[in-house]
Order: structure tokens, then C-alpha cells, then sequence
């Protein structure tokens, strides 16, 4: 069973115990976006097989939303996030690294902060 | 098109090769290597994609045609499905793709020469609140409104159809059913198999154990897919993956609103013969069926986050259990042989995507999500049509990929979005 632990509490959630919320990061798109824009934000989906980072809820505990990165292939857990963040941590994205090192991060500057 | 078959199945076909002891029977289809140039490449040699092109060659005598697939034959959710049919949806266009399946498969035996073993057993769906009631009431007048026969039906006509079932609860009873008395099962693998001989006797190349690894496009046009066996290139490409939609959509350089999620099926012991319809259950996430060989199929809830792990969540065999053995409870002492997942591939609207794509050439089948099987043959009716014309015919009209965009939606998601 998947077993994700919560950035707020530290409680081990079992995955019961949770309830997914999909792709992370989306960018919230206002009425200023395009049409285009619009149905990329609200149905497009990256639906990675690999490194995948979604929302979670921790429905049955302390009831607040958090991020986790998780394999879609192997199931393994990167490691979980506060909501707030903007991206994965560093260590979480090294962990990313080491199972499949040929993963790269689609956001600008967390390469670099990697290697360093 | 006249279709030339090698060696037709028949009663004198067993007979004469009797007389041989049987070592004359030949492969059901050829496994040639591929060549440079198809006219039409369809990626995914499961249901669809071979449905596909077999209703190319059948309707359109387009027979330039390479079937190519990662795995084996029917190995992906073709193989791992619940074989469940029927056609009593909710919105016009479903009814009408769906029903088109359902009547396809009533001669589909005769007309693939292969005995795909469909049984029109008849199937309940089960009312367990005042919720699904109203639903499944209005399903039926729409239905009656589309031409698709189904009925209502109370609770004493539920148990007297499935004598096995408990119509009191505690916790749901059932309060009656949507009963479409022409919807069933088939055998799955032998339906791929079937399309899979009928193509191969029209010229037409299956191949295995052939992955795609790349998309070659060129000024917005597909050009060739790179495979494990080398480039292959075409003037038409149709992607019926499933599952791995995305994966091949991302190789083309567009995006889908396509999630992949695990669906799970397990199967008992095979036990003497005690129902004899397909029944679903909804509320409680389980539907169950008697295989010919005494089996009962059960099939669950999908996970709720993407995978593809092809096994899913252990915690949605419990679920799916506990509601069964409260609704049978005959079948609380038996022993499942063997459990499995499928990665179905969810749209927003729970409906598929028969479409042409950003990409000139370039086609896609997709977003069956937990209930492709019974569409096999009515999906690849109408993808022939939208491949061969390079537009969609009147049954695919309504799945195209700018639905999302329109917001002309046909939504089948009802009010849990499962067991579809």
C-alpha cells in the first residue's frame, strides 16, 4: 500500500488514509489567458510515467493539502513537500536522480542546484 | 472488397483435419517482418487498433496497413478486462458508438470466421439509493428515446433473474435495476485474435514485440515511427494505445487530457454454474460474471492516482470484496486464483477520443478508460472512418479532441466516474 508522510504532522498516511488531487504545479490561468491556455490548465495532463508530482490531501488527519513526488512506474516516493512550495526540494529531486538518472527537472534553476 | 480467407474454420475444416490428427491447422495469422513504407500504421495491436484496421480494409479496402505493438497480441487491457457489453448509456453519442459495438458483436463470430464465444446473457445494473434510481430511470427513457432496449426493473424481477443475490441489504439493498436483456460477455483474447486473423488474411501486417520509440514529423506532417525494428514510414498514423496515450502524444509533440490510472480484476475458482447474467453494482464498486469455465470475474474501482503499474491498490480488492459477499453471500468462501490491473486511460468527461490530432496524419484512439472492451468493434468502425476519410463519420463526430477546448462535453462520468 502507498505510504506517503505528511509534511505538516509527520504521520505515515497509508494512501486510505489520503485522497489524491492530481498533477502538481498547475498554473492557474486568469481571464487574460487564451482559449488554448485555458483547456491546457484545466484538462491537459503531463500524466508522466516516471517522476510525477502531485497533491495530496490528508483527508483523514490533519486535513491539509501537501505535494509528493512519486514514480508512476516503480511506486517508489521521493519524498513529500508543503503545499506552498514552488518546487521540489533539492533532496527530493536528488532522490529522483539516483532512481533514474536520466530524469531532469523542467523548472530553471534546480539543475545547478543539484550538482552543487 | 471481396476478403480472401486462408483456411476457414468450420465443422469440415475439424472433420477433414481429423483425419490428420490435427497437425495440419496452420498459424491464425502471419508474423512478417516489417517493411520501409505502410500506407496507415496503427500503433497497438489490441481491440481498437485491430478493429481499426480491419474496418479499414472491410469498408475502405485499404489493406497497405501495419498493426505494430510494444507487447503480444491483446496483451494490454484487451486481455485484462471484465468482457463485460452493453450499450445503455446516458447521452446520445455513447448510445449511439456503443450500440454500434453491440450490434457488430452479435454476428461478429460469423463475420471474423472465429468464435469470439459472445454470450448476450443479459445485465443488471443495481439500483442500491434513491440516487441511482432516478438515474438509471432516466437512463431507460433515454435509451427508449435512442432505440436501445432496456428497462427498468424492481427488486423481485432482480432476484428471480439472479437468484443468488441478496436484495436486503443492510447496508444497500437493492431497490431495483437497469436491465438491458441483449448485453453480455465475450471471450476478450479471442476477439483480438479473431480481428487479428481476419487482418492478416486480408495482407495486412501484424507485428510484435515492436515498441515505438519515436515520432518523425515534418512541417506539421507525420512522416515515419522509429521502432524496435526500425523506422517504418507512413502517410497515416493512428495511435490506439490506451493506457500510453500520453507517452505517445508526448513523441509527437502534443498533449492529451488523458490521465492514466490502474484497474483491477480479480477471478475465483472456477465453481458449478450459478448466475447466468452480468451483474453491476455501482454504488458499491463491483461487478461480477460467470466465465464459461465456471469462474467468477469480479471486477473493481479504479486507483485514484496515476500509475502504471498494471496491479493497483490492494486496499480496492478489499473494498470491491466486501460490497460482493454483502450483495452474494454465497460467494463468501471462495478462493480468487488470480488478480490483476490494467492501465485505463480517463478523459474529464469518462468518453473517448476518436480524433484528429495538432499533427497532420496523425490520429488518436483513446480514453476508453474502464469500459473499451465492449466498444472494440464500434470504435474501430468509426476510427476506419475518420483514418480513411481524414474526418470523422457520424459516430465519432462528437469524441473529437476539440470537445475540451468547446466545452461540448459528453459527459458519462455519473456520480462516481467507475465501473463504466
Amino acid at each position: 500500500m502507498l505510504t506517503l508522510t505528511c509534511p505538516y504532522c509527520g504521520v505515515q498516511a497509508e494512501e486510505t488514509e489520503l485522497a489524491p488531487g492530481g498533477e502538481a504545479h498547475l498554473k492557474r490561468i486568469g481571464p487574460a489567458g487564451t482559449a488554448e491556455e485555458f483547456e491546457g490548465y484545466l484538462f491537459a495532463r503531463k500524466n508522466i510515467k516516471g517522476v510525477h508530482f502531485e497533491r495530496w490531501r490528508h483527508a483523514y488527519g490533519c486535513g491539509k493539502w501537501f505535494l509528493a513526488a512519486r514514480d508512476t512506474q516503480t511506486m517508489q516516493v521521493f519524498g513529500t513537500y508543503r503545499a506552498q512550495t514552488p518546487h521540489a526540494t533539492d533532496d527530493i529531486v536528488g532522490n529522483a536522480r539516483q532512481a533514474r538518472p536520466e530524469w531532469v527537472p523542467d523548472w530553471p534553476q534546480a539543475s545547478e542546484a543539484v550538482v552543487g | 472488397m471481396p476478403i480472401q480467407r486462408s483456411g476457414r474454420y468450420s465443422i469440415f475444416a475439424i472433420a477433414r483435419q481429423a483425419m490428420g490428427q490435427h497437425q495440419g491447422w496452420t498459424r491464425a495469422w502471419a508474423s512478417p517482418e516489417p517493411r520501409d513504407r505502410y500506407k496507415v500504421v496503427i500503433v497497438g495491436a489490441g481491440g481498437h487498433g485491430l478493429a481499426t484496421a480491419y474496418y479499414l480494409g472491410k469498408n475502405f479496402g485499404i489493406t497497405d496497413v501495419a498493426v505494430i505493438e510494444k507487447g503480444w497480441l491483446g496483451g494490454g487491457n484487451t486481455g485484462r478486462n471484465t468482457t463485460i457489453i452493453r450499450s445503455n448509456y446516458l447521452q446520445d453519442p455513447s448510445a449511439a458508438i456503443y450500440d454500434k459495438a453491440l450490434k457488430l458483436y452479435e454476428n461478429l463470430s460469423q463475420d471474423l470466421n472465429y468464435n469470439v464465444m459472445f454470450s448476450p446473457r443479459g445485465l443488471i445494473m443495481l439500483a442500491q439509493t434513491e440516487h441511482e434510481v432516478r438515474g438509471y430511470k432516466r437512463t431507460v427513457y433515454a435509451n427508449t428515446l435512442q432505440g436501445v432496449a432496456t428497462e427498468w426493473i424492481e427488486p423481485e424481477r432482480v432476484k428471480q433473474l439472479v437468484p443468488i443475490i441478496n436484495i436486503e441489504g443492510p447496508r444497500y439493498p437493492v431497490l431495483g435495476g437497469l436491465y438491458q436483456a441483449r448485453g453480455g460477455t465475450a471471450r476478450h483474447d479471442a476477439v483480438a485474435w479473431g480481428y487479428a486473423r481476419a487482418c492478416s488474411d486480408m495482407g495486412m501486417h501484424v507485428i510484435q514485440n515492436c515498441e515505438v520509440t519515436g515520432i518523425e514529423t515534418a512541417n506539421g506532417q507525420v512522416q515515419a515511427v522509429n521502432t524496435a525494428r526500425g523506422r517504418i514510414a507512413c502517410d497515416k498514423l493512428a495511435l490506439v494505445v490506451a493506457g500510453h496515450s500520453s507517452q505517445l502524444a508526448e513523441m509527437a509533440g502534443f498533449r492529451l487530457p488523458i490521465e492514466s490510472v490502474p484497474l483491477q480484476a480479480i477471478v475465483s475458482e472456477p465453481i458449478k454454474p450459478c448466475m447466468d447474467v452480468v451483474v453491476m453494482a455501482n454504488t458499491v464498486h463491483g461487478y461480477m460474471s460467470q466465465s464459461d469455465k465456471g469462474e467468477m470475474v469480479i471486477g473493481g474501482g479504479t486507483d485514484s492516482y496515476n500509475a502504471f503499474t498494471q496491479r493497483g491498490s490492494w486496499h480496492h480488492i478489499e473494498e470491491t470484496v466486501r460490497a460482493l459477499i454483502e450483495t452474494f453471500p454465497m460467494i463468501s468462501r471462495l478462493k480468487m486464483l488470480r488478480q490483476w490491473g490494467g492501465i485505463v486511460d480517463m478523459t474529464g468527461d469518462r468518453s473517448p477520443i476518436l480524433s484528429a490530432t495538432p499533427v497532420g496524419g496523425i490520429f488518436v484512439n483513446c480514453g476508453w478508460g474502464t469500459g473499451g472492451f465492449k466498444a472494440i468493434p464500434g470504435s474501430g468502425w468509426a476510427m476506419a472512418e475518420l483514418v480513411a476519410n481524414g474526418r470523422p463519420g457520424p459516430l465519432a463526430a462528437a469524441f473529437g479532441l476539440n470537445r475540451f477546448r468547446e466545452g461540448r462535453f459528453v459527459d458519462e462520468s455519473v456520480a462516481a466516474g467507475v465501473a463504466h
